[in-house]
């Protein structure tokens, strides 16, 4: 069950990690370290981090954004946030980090 | 003037698995008041937030073993109102203002981002925060549902 709340797939430098179920807190400390494994490993160009299968983020969600667009930047990669639901979408918007270098919210 | 609907009292240990029991139940417990789905969501994370403050801030220099709790207690009234207080016994906040602060945060690096009350404030109608150091902290959110404090 814990394995499943992160889904890779990658190509053409791209890295997908599809997350699923709720981040907050107690689920994020697992999710940092399965991508940033994955991550590390495959340095892709682009870290997608799909959301649309999250039905729930709070403040915990948009440290584990931050944190590995800086994890990205290490490698010279960049973070591309895709399929967040609307109260994500609300909740982005309310954080501010679309503005932070390295960092696309796709519609 | 507004009178009470129903009213529910939580206690739990402060650990992170009950950051999403926290929520879940807050969130069953109004849905009495019919809210639309995006003021469900603004509580859900609000309580989140405030729940994960408890369990990130305040029992961390408690020994292992003692009792850490985190108490909820929600309200409804019939204005649809939402009261949620969320309170503690741990060690307080010593700089209340700063700590509402964006961006400010004591929490371990990468793990929060200082957002939790910049969050809670923006999805609720009013949030009051009481601490006392080495005594604890109750955070109060209070939300009013759509086409609440009108007479209907």
């Amino acid at each position: 069950m814990e394995n499943e709340r992160v889904a890779f797939s990658h190509g053409e430098g791209r890295l997908v990690a599809r997350i699923c179920g709720e981040v907050d807190h107690h689920t994020a400390r697992l999710l940092r370290e399965r991508i940033d494994r994955e991550a590390f490993l495959v340095r892709p160009r682009v870290l997608v981090i799909d959301l649309s299968a999250v039905g729930f983020m709070d403040s915990s969600g948009i440290a584990l954004i931050i944190g590995r667009v800086e994890v990205a930047a290490e490698f010279g990669g960049v973070v591309q946030i895709t399929g967040a639901t609307q109260p994500v979408k609300k909740l982005i918007r309310l954080s501010g980090i679309e503005r932070i270098q390295g960092l696309t919210v796709s519609p | 003037m507004k009178r009470i609907i129903n009213e529910m009292k939580l206690r739990l240990p402060s650990r992170s698995e009950n950051e999403g029991v926290a929520r879940s139940a807050v969130s069953a417990f109004v849905a009495e008041l019919n809210p639309t789905v995006e003021e469900l969501g603004d509580l859900r994370l609000a309580v989140s937030e405030a729940v994960t403050n408890c369990v990130v801030h305040a029992y961390r220099d408690r020994e292992e073993g003692a009792p850490a709790f985190i108490y909820i207690s929600a309200r409804i009234y019939d204005n649809k109102e939402v009261s949620v207080e969320i309170s503690d016994n741990g060690c307080g906040i010593e700089n209340v203002e700063l700590a509402r602060s964006p961006r400010y945060t004591t929490g371990e690096y990468g793990e929060r981002c200082g957002m939790g009350f910049l969050i809670m404030e923006n999805l609720c109608d009013l949030v009051t925060v009481k601490s006392r150091v080495g005594r604890g902290t109750t955070v109060l959110l209070r939300k009013y549902l759509s086409h609440g404090r009108c007479d209907e």
